[in-house]
């Protein structure tokens, strides 16, 4: 099936039981899929009327404790930030897929990682960020689905699905388990009217510096626990390598893919590919760069994660880019090129 | 001896933000009221806004979510469809529904979301200072009309309810203005309606008060009370424009 059926399967198994979206390519498979099944299992799918009223009407329905869902590409998830911003300050959980395509602007609907800092640095107004998993296959469409609901409710803050239009539109095998391990907790602080109970209030508005100041440390602390305990990611042939790759998504297939071929000539290359965006795999890196490893991250951006990539390896070690824009997709053969002109 | 006059239940017990001869107050208290005669206290989740009235649930002894500006009738709408027998109404000011939340509150109304919602008309922009509304009146003086609210530069003021009207999926569009006891009355009455509408599962109420704001139109009270009944009213007729069954 395609990478963005796979994601609403994997959502609607994590309990997701309401969507709002808004027309965009190439992630019209999401909410296509989402209005066919959502009904089935008692679930709420709403077409809204912009980008803007779905991640609003999310909030809505994270505020009555359910878990909820938008879905958009990149253009269209600029336009969800600010009520994004407002979900992390009132700490409500939900999840945003990013099935990204080229931009700025209008840009067009081919593969794109330009939104990495959107997503993995706040992107909206105030010290928030979203927890950020990024699929590298449909089967992780579906997974990653699950693990975003998980997180952002063990947090209570947004939590991004970053993927782009390769993975979103690419058909590939998938294993739906029978049964899909999921962690919802009890959600007493939710708005669904105040019966034999205190009343709940929803907000982000602090009027005091000091209480603003205890909301946005707690925000903070949430981000501290998330960074110790759920980094996620994948390495290939680290151990004995001597330059290691570094790249998500469909760009790590990429870069899997030359990793192989360098081995077969006898270069010594190994692949890091990060699961978890932010937190980041920031500790890992800095024990390669450790061991004396030197990097090549490889992107479709003009440098966005490399950054993260320089701020873990802090100067230890080695840290070159190569990247494409507009649709552009670099080839193993281009990758490798890139290795023997800089290792 | 018998109580006979007593805050509805769910108004909070403390003092109110709102200037003096404001009609944020007396709109809270007819909601509260017709939230205590219906008896949905603990069925009701408030959607509460950008604006003089962001302190809302604070006011309120019942769930309330703060929207961000204009958003309202989206939070609304995801909570309703969420909780589908929670009482959920929308407070929003005139910037709040007739600018920044204008596509929000006309789809909701396309929807029929089954929710009620108040609408503050007092021409202007009160927390932010006296900028112009999109209902503000020709002529009206603001912090950014100096000269008067000029059509040809400045566009015409919208009257939403005649607009909300037109919709399919708008069972009520009701226009009150709490200037004279009679009319606070007839708000009431309107109110209820917008309420009673919602656990009849007949679609969107909309409720729009025409309401006092001394401070920000640089009159007395009084004179705000005469201003709303022999000027607002004007070009903002009373009544009730639509109501379905």
């Amino acid at each position: 099936m395609k990478g963005n059926e796979a994601l609403v399967h994997g959502a609607i198994a994590a309990q997701c039981r309401a969507f709002f979206g808004y027309p965009i390519t190439p992630q019209n498979e999401v909410p296509e899929y989402m209005s066919k099944y959502l009904p089935g299992v008692g679930g709420t799918f709403v077409q809204a009327e912009s980008e803007v009223a779905a991640i609003n009407m999310v909030y809505g329905a994270a505020s009555a404790g359910v878990r909820a869902m938008t879905s958009s590409s990149s253009p269209g998830i600029a336009l969800k930030m600010e009520g994004i911003s407002y979900l992390a300050g009132a700490q409500l959980p939900c999840v945003v897929a990013n099935v990204q395509r080229g931009g700025p602007g209008l840009g067009n609907i081919t593969a794109s990682q330009a939104d990495y800092f959107q997503a993995v640095k706040g992107g909206g107004h105030g010290d928030y960020k979203m927890l950020t998993v990024a699929p590298w296959s449909v089967q992780e469409m579906f997974e990653l689905a699950v693990l975003a609901f998980d997180l952002s409710d063990r947090y209570r803050n947004p939590a991004m699905i970053l993927s782009d239009a390769i993975i979103g539109q690419m058909l590939e095998p998938v294993t739906i388990p029978d049964k899909v391990e999921t962690d919802i907790p009890p959600k007493p602080w939710a708005t669904t009217g105040a019966k034999g109970r205190k009343p709940n209030i929803i907000t982000s508005l602090f009027i005091a510096p000091s209480d603003l100041e205890k909301a946005n440390l707690n925000i903070q602390a949430k981000y501290a626990a998330a960074t110790c305990n759920e980094v996620r990611c994948q390495e290939f042939a680290t151990d004995d390598a001597e330059v290691v790759l570094v790249a998500y998504g469909c760009t790590a297939r990429i870069c899997r893919t030359t990793m192989q071929i360098a081995r077969e000539k006898g270069l010594k290359v190994g692949l890091l590919r990060p699961i978890t965006l932010f937190p980041f795999p920031s500790r890992r890196l800095r024990e390669l760069a450790i061991e004396g490893k030197r990097f090549l991250t490889v992107e479709l951006s003009a440098g966005q994660m490399v950054e993260d990539v320089r701020l873990a390896v802090n100067g230890t070690s080695e840290v070159e880019f190569y990247g494409r824009m507009g649709g552009m997709v670099p080839t193993p053969d281009e990758i490798l090129e890139v290795l023997s002109r800089n290792f | 001896m018998e109580l006979v006059f007593n805050r509805p239940k769910v108004l909070a017990d403390m003092t109110m933000s709102y200037c003096p001869g404001c009609g944020h107050g007396i709109a809270h208290r007819l909601i509260g009221e017709v939230i205590d005669e219906l008896d949905v206290l603990d069925r009701t989740i408030a959607v509460c806004p950008v604006g003089c009235s962001v302190f809302l649930y604070e006011y309120l002894n019942c769930d309330a979510v703060s929207a961000s500006h204009g958003r309202a009738p989206a939070v609304a709408t995801g909570l309703k469809r969420c909780v589908p027998d929670g009482v959920v109404f929308t407070y929003q000011g005139d910037g709040d529904i007739a600018a920044i939340g204008t596509a929000e509150i006309i789809h909701a109304g396309t929807r029929g979301e089954n929710i009620t919602v108040v609408f503050i008309n007092n021409t202007t922009y009160g927390m932010t200072g006296g900028q112009m509304a999109p209902t503000t009146l020709p002529g009206q003086e603001s912090t950014t009309t100096p000269g008067g609210r000029n059509p040809l530069t400045a566009g015409y003021p919208v009257r939403v309810c005649e607009m909300m009207a037109t919709l399919d999926g708008v069972c009520y569009a009701s226009r009150v203005s709490v200037s004279s006891p009679a009319n606070v009355a007839r708000a009431k009455k309107s109110i209820k309606k917008a309420f009673q509408n919602q656990l009849d599962l007949k679609g969107l109420s909309i409720v729009e008060i025409l309401s006092p704001c001394p401070t920000q139109w640089g009159m007395n009270p009084l004179d705000s009370i005469k201003h709303v009944d022999e000027v607002m009213a004007k070009y903002y007729p009373l009544g009730e424009i639509k109501s379905v069954g």
